[in-house]
């Protein structure tokens, strides 16, 4: 079997593994097994990946495998990864198991659970290898509902209502998004061989103009709702914030960059002048996005709301810097989803940690925590300094890009646009000190002097993230070197 | 036309009357005491029949001066037909041992439903308005019948009157379609109709009324008003076998007389099939949102999936006829199963409200999971079956450049999923202070929940099955 199948197919197996189990001690182990390979394997793959880059393989795509599914349809299960896929990968394998780690002590359900979680992660995985618009798809889908039932059942607050909001919006917009591939399909090729290739549409550059410029929107919108794409990113706050803590860190680390690589992939290299055409107004919204999204942080006091609008305004950024069309945008666009990924896969896990201790999520409730679990505080603080993009994290990074991108625009509609965008750090600053200062300051209450201490699996998965946040922020350029020829393919028909 | 060739095309409808004959004697020399065994020789047959129907599925040839038609396409969809059926009865049997047995019925129930796929057989391939007739009404009058099994309880009865009523008022109006289609062409043949065409107005008039006695059939808007209520009314079992058998055959005739004989008036069908189409998606979904009652509830869906199979009519020709055999071979499956979890449910504990479910997986998982792959089915959720079916109708729509109606179909698929998440929900979210207790499902519902869990997971994934049906429909 090919090493790219695998990602598939060792999370079935691990599924499959759990349904046996009957305990939450062997359902844990289980899943941690299943994932430690995974991710043995992701790094694997990055260095094979770097290995046949090094030995001057300059495909497009490495390691793909083609199998023909329905021949009716010419349908076919494509498979193959370029450093920008290897990457996603990689943060997905590592949030995972972070989130294994993290829900250690899940008492109600815990087979259910994990195997949801699985499940989840494996269309994922997927997503990233599919090179063909109707696996690609169904991966899309696969990845969707597990989290229904994930938000539904382990979830809290009014999580029932979160849930179904979640899963609506998004199958709503996966429905706008079969109807653009369907349009790209009966527009793929001139001779009547439609086909769902990505690789292939691209280089046949069949579709019309008009056509691009009606689906265009359909799957922008399709892949930009689940991207947290202003006015559609309403399920993101609710959802994020019934999630339980694993699901948090996968959906805002992890699933909601499908959108960003989807558009990249999917919406602009098939449909370059459908883009052209439509960048200005989906510039709006992407800034509307960033900007809105930082102001609204400021105003809540749920800690998880907070993350969940931070998540609306740098996920922001990633389309506004798609949507700019060019390399040093781009670069930072995959660079701040990983980080994005990182970032707020740690901020959730700890507010998860605190939620544990402290039985709340509201900011006002609590007091001086650095005192009483420091070492989760200064993992907040971290955390903090790195989403508003202190340099050496890999927020800053990621964020220098993509303002350097946007200003690199001549025309000044774009100029005043990245300003506009700019201004949201200053805001970022504003809602990450405060509850640094509001949460951690100060003299403790009465009645959280005796919270637990921090578990050897907490601290594993605080450990494996900071790591990367740190990693990427101080070598950006061993990052960028595995992005760079993805972007610079997939920026071709730009230019 | 020989014996032989008299045996091998119609080997399916023989072998039938055969079994029909063989369970009437067995009841006679079967006394009270031992009824049940009935249950387990009508069981075999109906085994040996469908194992039989697959040896004959390569024969081709016509019948009685062409009145009756065989081809592979359509031996495969009796093949479906009898899978489905057997299905059913598979789950039927706790329901005989409980309400029938007690009341000295048991071969009935077999003889009624078999008889009327009997005539679903006839109409699917028949090869004249006459075969077509007697087909379609050999298969509604037992059904009635069946409907009316409960008939100490009233909603039973008043399901069967209704169902009586209504397709009697149907049958008329068909049957004056038809008289006026003799009328104008001076033929009952399929293919010859297909050709002729002196007075074309009182022709299309003859159609329409023809259309609408088969639009009641699978049910479409504004068709449908009996279902809900027959469904309900009616013992589970027969709600459904009339939400899938009898939909499908009705289906598969209508595109064989839609593909074939009114190959002229595509255009005037079109734009019939389109608004029948909305209408009926956005009426059975709308009307969905709101039951309470599980049976309802499947009733309406039924009607929204009539919906969607229009979308692969309006396809047309080749492309409509696969697209449209595969979704009936899945939806065959997802709402078989879902019936089935209902009906297993309403037998051991008497209740089929969304809210009776409850925290059912905690006590019941196995069938909370399959009550889940088939709703996911239904709504169109990879990787079960349902979503290859349903992407294909869109494709299929799509190939014609309908992407509006594409785009209506999955706006209608989004509301769906609001829906059939009700009951996952209760069953898997919620937690009940007095949910339905654990019960243990009998042995020959057992094995044909697995076939349809089975069927639900590998019907979509695995491609040679479609590929298969898309090469019997070319060489139609």
């Amino acid at each position: 079997m090919d090493i790219l199948t695998l990602f598939v197919v060792v999370p079935v197996l691990t599924v499959v593994a759990l349904i046996f189990t009957r305990n939450l001690q062997q359902a844990r182990l289980t899943a941690l097994t299943g994932f430690l390979i995974q991710t043995a394997m992701a790094f694997h793959l990055v260095w094979k990946y770097l290995a046949e880059r090094k030995a001057g393989n300059n495909d497009i795509m490495l390691f793909t495998k083609d199998a023909l599914w329905f021949p009716d349809w010419n349908i076919h299960y494509s498979i193959g990864v370029d450093g920008i896929s290897v990457l996603m990968i990689m943060l997905t394998s590592l949030i995972v198991l972070a989130g294994i780690f993290v829900s250690w002590k899940v008492d109600d359900l815990p087979k259910e659970f994990f195997i949801s979680l699985i499940m989840l992660a494996s269309g994922v995985f997927g997503f990233f290898i599919s090179l063909d618009l109707f696996t690609m798809f169904v991966f899309y889908e696969i990845a969707v509902i597990p989290m229904y039932l994930l938000i539904g059942i382990w979830g809290s607050g009014p999580r029932e209502y979160a849930a179904m909001k979640l899963t609506l919006m998004l199958m709503g917009a996966s429905a706008l998004l079969l109807v653009a591939i369907l349009g790209i399909y009966f527009h793929s090729s001139a001779d009547g061989n439609y086909t769902f290739n990505i690789l292939e549409i691209a280089q046949n550059a069949h579709i019309p103009v008009e056509v691009q410029k009606i689906f265009f929107p359909l799957a922008f919108i399709g892949f930009g709702t689940i991207g947290a794409l202003f006015p559609f990113h309403t399920w993101s706050p609710d959802g994020h914030s019934s999630a339980p803590t694993a699901v948090s860190m996968l959906h805002a680390g992890v699933l909601m960059k499908l959108g960003g690589y989807g558009i990249f992939r999917v919406a602009m290299y098939l449909m370059p002048q459908g883009t052209q055409f439509w960048t200005d107004f989906f510039l709006i919204l992407a800034v509307i996005g960033v900007v809105y999204g930082a102001y609204a942080a400021i105003q809540q006091t749920d800690l998880k709301y907070i993350n969940a609008y931070s998540s609306v305004s740098h996920l922001g950024l990633v389309l506004f810097a798609l949507l700019m069309l060019n390399k040093v945008a781009w670069n930072g666009a995959m660079l701040q989803s990983l980080s994005h990924g990182f970032i707020t896969a740690l901020f959730f896990a700890l507010i998860g940690m605190i939620y544990g201790r402290t039985h709340t999520r509201d900011v006002r409730q609590m007091r001086g925590l650095l005192k009483i679990i420091p070492f989760i505080a200064t993992a907040y603080v971290i955390a903090g300094l790195a989403n508003l993009g202190l340099p050496g994290f890999s927020g800053f990074v990621a964020e220098m890009n993509i303002f350097m991108g946007g200003f690199l625009n001549n025309d000044l509609y774009r100029k005043i646009l990245t300003v506009l965008a700019v201004s949201s750090i200053v805001v970022t600053a504003v809602y990450i000190l405060r509850v640094v200062g509001m949460m951690l300051m100060g003299p403790p209450k009465e009645e959280h002097k005796n919270l637990p201490k921090v578990f050897w699996y907490e601290r594993t998965a605080i450990y494996i993230l900071i790591f990367f946040i740190t990693l990427i922020g101080i070598l950006p350029f061993w990052w960028l070197k595995i992005i760079e020829p993805g972007v610079e393919n997939f920026l071709k028909p730009f230019i | 036309m020989s014996w032989e060739q008299l045996f091998s095309f119609m080997q399916n409808e023989i072998l039938i009357v055969l079994a029909i004959l063989i369970l009437m004697m067995a009841d006679i020399f079967t006394g009270k005491e031992k009824k049940h065994y009935i249950i387990h020789l009508a069981n075999f047959l109906f085994v040996v029949v469908f194992l039989a129907g697959l040896n004959v599925l390569d024969k081709e040839g016509t019948l009685f001066g062409g009145s009756f038609k065989t081809y592979p396409l359509v031996a495969f969809f009796k093949s479906t037909l009898m899978a489905g059926v057997l299905l059913i009865m598979l789950q039927s049997v706790t329901w005989i041992k409980k309400e029938l047995i007690p009341h000295g019925f048991v071969s009935e129930f077999y003889i009624l439903m078999w008889s009327s796929l009997l005539g679903l057989f006839y109409m699917i391939s028949s090869g004249d308005f006459l075969m077509f007739y007697l087909g379609l009404e050999l298969s509604a009058m037992p059904v009635a019948g069946l409907a009316a099994f409960e008939f100490y309880r009233r909603r039973s009865s008043e399901a069967a009157i209704k169902m009586v009523m209504l397709a009697a008022v149907s049958s008329a109006i068909m049957l004056f379609g038809i008289s006026l289609i003799y009328a104008t062409s001076g033929s009952i043949y399929f293919d010859q109709i297909q050709m002729a065409s002196e007075v074309p107005l009182l022709e299309l008039v003859g159609f329409v009324m023809l259309l609408s006695g088969i639009a009641f059939k699978i049910s479409l808007v504004p068709f449908h008003f009996w279902t809900a209520d027959v469904y309900e009314g009616a013992p589970t079992v027969i709600s459904n076998y009339l939400s899938v058998i009898s939909k499908a055959a009705a289906v598969y005739i209508l595109m064989i007389l839609l593909f074939i004989t009114l190959r002229r008036y595509e255009e005037t069908w079109t734009v019939a099939l389109y608004i029948l189409a909305v209408l009926t998606m956005f009426v059975g979904n709308l009307f969905a949102l709101r039951q309470q009652n599980m049976k309802r509830f499947l009733a309406f869906s039924s009607v929204a999936q009539a919906g969607f199979i229009l979308l692969g009519v309006i396809g047309g020709n080749v492309l409509g006829i696969k697209t449209v055999i595969y979704f009936l071979l899945i939806y065959i499956f997802s709402n078989v199963a879902a019936f089935g979890v209902v009906h297993m449910i309403a037998m051991h504990s008497g209740k089929e409200n969304i809210k009776d479910y409850e925290g059912l997986y905690r006590t019941n998982p196995r069938l909370s999971l399959l009550l889940m792959l088939a709703l996911f089915s239904l709504a169109g959720i990879p990787p079960v079956a349902g979503f290859f079916g349903k992407f294909f109708l869109y494709s299929t729509a799509a190939s014609k450049g309908f992407y509006i109606l594409v785009f209506i179909a999955v706006v209608n698929v989004t509301i769906s999923l609001y829906y059939y998440l009700l009951p996952v929900r209760a069953a898997f979210l919620r937690r009940s202070e007095n949910p339905i207790p654990h019960f243990k499902s009998d042995i020959y519902s057992k094995i044909g929940f697995i076939i349809l869990a089975l069927g639900l997971i590998l019907i979509g994934i695995y491609s040679p099955l479609y590929e298969y049906i898309a090469r019997l429909s070319e060489i139609l």
